[in-house]
């Protein structure tokens, strides 16, 4: 294999491959509960003509290729379950193109989240994207490749419903352009009005091919940002205040969270709603609609919106939340995972008494956070645990009340959300056979050799 | 369990009802005024029950030493009548129950008392305080709950008050220096009105303002300002300490605008109507308070209670009035800086 660590390093160059322990160390595991495997090498590159030829390479010698973004998706989705090459893609972080008017941006496979944030701030303040609440180094390649949801998600979609384009480093080593820009220099659509072949490659965690551009719709950005609470001691009335707010389309983002500590936060749920406007009245027009909408709930004595401290807000507003991040160590020791299932809103009743029901049983600290996606049409429920990774014991707990998430998730009608590979599995067991049919042709064209992110939706 | 005094036999015999009459947010004459206050007195149903917005308003009018406010709250937690959305009500208990996570400064026989409110960790600063603080107390284990009022819940605070007087106590706390008029209603007003003994002498903050400006008068520089001032609600539970206000700005060269909504007159922040009642009665009395602050040319919205400043800053300041703390603004008469922002 050393001749290999020799051909990679011809082309990205020494400085950018690895065999080192330390760092086969490092790139063997992501920060949840997946067990370790070891990649046999580390590559870094700067252009997709050198993806391109790692891509070759790797299908010469069948070996796995495994991109990777920032390694925060925390369900194992970049651990190298059968070794290979690790392509960290941190390297390619150009911001390529922003096209004003038409409201895109062009970026390369492996920029991050913080790093568009930054440069729109700056140079166009009147544009956003829809940013997720991952830490800044999340990258935005991979965040569409999982389907991500970010602030924008309840007027949007998914974060993969925002992307206008794609260039893809096929199994092949091919270079491929997807959307508009296969056929005309403008990256507007990723589709419509062509057939759609982003399909072949979002939600695939990389098994189908390599992202190395993305572009990606940007939004307006106006000038304040507003947020306000909403809660609930009743979870079976969560769905119904969701309709009545999304009926107004007055709201940016709605999240839910409900946990048991600090006290403020006991026995409610907290229907958080972000407005924005760019002037006073505009914001207290969508303040007067949303709290309008809601009037009954609080008439009924069921509901209300409560006074936010001001450190409180401050920490809402924050755009990634660090207090997700916070969550993570409650427990000390950094451990944090989330089973975040595509569900009904419907559905938060019972998420949030299965949750409180599995954090008694294994007796370990939760979080429910839920994200609405598009005007209701369903929702990401995170069921949250932290644990401190010094503590196996704790681990092995959680290990076992997402197991039983997963389970309880299909049950309910919902769909995993960046699985795991068991959720994989499970979802390949349960799926409509003419549709796994259809993936395994796609996978079988596509990578034939399956060295792609391979044990990651293996359906052949 | 202590129970209120109340003296019927007052109302029976009043010649005003003031404590309804002059209610600002229901509009009663004194014939119907006297009736349904009698069938408060009775136990029976009344619209009262049902619409007050507990402005705490009526402590104040009521010049026969009754409670007319706090039998309301007594009737409506007997009935079950919620003020508040279930959630809100529990969210406030729970927020106030002792943890254990007190702050204690160094406690002398004299002691700041900051109840629950984070705020006045910082606000306490400089000369104003310099000759009793480190001696503060802060953390739910200090906090009256008297806040509850608004929740009509009167049994935590029977609960919990008889605990929070005995933490004085036990701290061997003498003169205790309240920093929100609640906690001073609390020791000074409510406990003596339910037979809970209170074993120190509870002094109102202003008070303390007052005798500290005295003591620095040579380096006071009136500020010459024109100022609005809102008045909190637990100002009601102390109207004999709310002369301070006016002795507090004539001495530092501040010229109180005469205006509106003042006074007996005052209007709520309406942080806890927006809570309890939604956005119309919230919006309606902040509207109107805060035009009475510009028509009358207010530069400054003076604040008593940090949660009325965190209430109505930003929407004063968007009017162009500068919201500020009433200790911030004697720091500045004296030469120092103000420690909370004013934009
Ligand atoms: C505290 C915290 C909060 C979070 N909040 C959110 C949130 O609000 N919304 C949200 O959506 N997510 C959230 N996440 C999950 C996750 O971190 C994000 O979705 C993030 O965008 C993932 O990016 P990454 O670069 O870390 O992905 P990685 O984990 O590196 O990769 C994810 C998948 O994409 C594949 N991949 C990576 N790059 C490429 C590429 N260029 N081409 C093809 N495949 C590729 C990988 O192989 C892997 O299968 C959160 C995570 C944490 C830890
Ligand atoms: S409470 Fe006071 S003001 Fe009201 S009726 Fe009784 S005595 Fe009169
Ligand atoms: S508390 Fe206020 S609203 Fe309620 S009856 Fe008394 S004065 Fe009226």
């Amino acid at each position: 294999m050393k001749d290999i660590a020799l051909l990679l390093a011809e082309i990205v160059g020494e400085r950018y491959v690895s065999d080192r322990p330390e760092e086969i160390y490092f790139y063997a595991r992501d920060p949840g509960l997946m067990p370790p495997h070891k990649p046999n090498y580390v590559v870094i590159p700067k252009t997709t003509q050198q993806i391109q030829k790692i891509v070759r390479l790797a299908n010469q010698q069948r070996i796995p290729v495994v991109p990777m973004g920032a390694g925060m998706s925390l369900t194992g989705l970049v651990i190298p379950l059968k070794g290979g090459i690790v392509i960290d893609m941190k390297r390619m972080n150009k911001i390529i193109e922003v096209n004003e008017k038409a409201r895109y941006v062009i970026v390369e496979g492996g920029t991050s989240q913080g790093a568009l944030k930054a440069y729109l701030e700056k140079n166009y303040p009147r544009l956003r994207h829809s940013i997720p609440d991952a830490p800044a180094a999340a990258t935005i390649a991979a965040n569409i490749m999982i389907h991500g949801q970010g602030r924008l998600t309840q007027q949007y979609g998914f974060n993969s419903d925002m992307v206008a384009g794609l260039e893809v480093v096929l199994p092949s080593g091919q270079i491929c352009k997807i959307g508009s820009c296969s056929l005309v220099p403008g990256w507007f659509s990723k589709g419509a009005p062509l057939p759609d072949l982003s399909g072949l490659f979002l939600g695939w965690f990389g098994a189908t091919g390599i992202i190395t551009k993305v572009a990606l719709k940007l939004y307006p950005k106006k000038k304040m940002r507003d947020v306000e609470i909403f809660i609930t001691d009743r979870e079976d009335l969560v769905p119904d205040i969701v309709y009545e707010l999304t009926h107004t389309e007055m709201a940016e983002d709605i999240n839910i969270f409900a946990q048991p500590l600090p006290m403020i936060f006991k026995d409610n749920h907290h229907i958080t709603i972000f407005i924005t406007g760019d002037t006073d009245d505009e914001l207290e027009f969508k303040r007067k609609m949303i709290w309008g909408a809601l009037d009954g709930f609080i008439k009924s004595k069921d509901g209300g919106f409560m006074s936010i401290p001001p450190a409180l807000k401050s920490t809402l507003l924050e755009m990634p939340q660090r207090s997700v991040s916070r969550f993570a160590d409650v427990k000390k020791g950094g451990g944090f995972e989330y089973s975040g299932p595509i569900l009904l809103v419907e559905r938060y009743p019972d998420c949030s008494r299965k949750l409180v029901e599995l954090a008694s049983k294994y007796d370990l600290a939760y979080s429910a956070m839920a994200r609405i996606i598009g005007r209701g049409h369903c929702m990401m429920f995170g069921f949250s645990f932290t644990f401190n990774r010094a503590d196996p014991d704790m681990m092995a707990r959680v290990r076992e009340a997402l197991q039983e998430v997963s389970e309880y998730v299909l049950e309910i009608g919902g769909v995993f959300w960046k699985p795991t590979i068991d959720e994989q599995r499970l979802a390949i067991e349960r799926m409509d056979p003419t549709t796994l049919n259809l993936m395994k042709m796609i996978k079988r064209n596509l990578d034939p050799n399956g060295i792609m992110n391979p044990g990651n939706w293996e359906v052949t | 369990m202590y129970t209120l005094k109340f003296d019927e036999n007052l109302c029976k015999t009043c010649p005003t009802c003031a404590c309804l009459v002059k209610c600002q947010y229901l509009n009663l004459g004194i014939d119907e005024a006297k009736q349904e206050m009698m069938k408060i007195i009775e136990g029976e149903d009344s619209f009262v029950l049902q619409d007050c917005v507990t402005c705490y308003g009526c402590e104040e009018y009521c010049k026969r030493g009754n409670h007319p406010f706090y039998l309301i709250t007594e009737r409506r937690e007997e009935k079950g009548i919620l003020t508040s959305p279930r959630a809100i009500t529990k969210q406030w208990i729970n927020i106030g129950e002792p943890r254990g996570k007190y702050k204690l400064g160094e406690v002398k026989e004299r002691v700041l008392s900051f109840g629950f409110m984070p705020e006045f960790l910082q606000l306490v600063e400089g000369r104003l305080f310099e000759d009793v603080m480190p001696s503060f107390v802060f953390g739910q284990e200090f906090f009256c709950n008297v806040v509850y009022i608004h929740f009509a819940n009167t049994s935590i605070i029977k609960k919990r008050l008889p605990m929070v007087i005995d933490n004085f106590r036990k701290l061997g706390a003498q003169e205790v220096v309240c920093m929100h008029d609640e906690c001073y209603g609390s020791f000074a007003h409510l406990a003596p009105a339910y037979g809970i003994e209170v074993p120190f002498r509870p002094i109102h903050y202003f008070e303390y303002l007052y005798s500290r400006l005295k003591a620095l008068s040579d380096e006071i520089r009136p500020l010459n300002i024109k100022v609005a001032y809102q008045r909190p609600c637990s100002s009601r539970l102390c109207p004999d300490k709310h002369h301070f206000v006016k002795d507090i700005m004539e001495f530092i060269g501040v010229d109180l605008v005469d205006r509106t909504y003042q006074d007996e007159n005052a209007l709520c922040c309406g942080g806890i109507f927006g809570m309890a009642f939604g956005y119309e009665l919230k919006d309606d009395v902040q509207k109107r308070n805060i035009d009475d602050m510009v028509e009358h040319g207010a530069e400054y919205c003076v604040f008593n209670c940090p949660a009325c400043q965190n209430t109505l800053a930003e929407k004063v300041a968007r009017r162009g009035i500068k919201p500020i703390h009433i200790i911030d603004l004697c720091r500045m008469a004296i030469g120092e800086n103000p420690v909370m922002e004013v934009s």
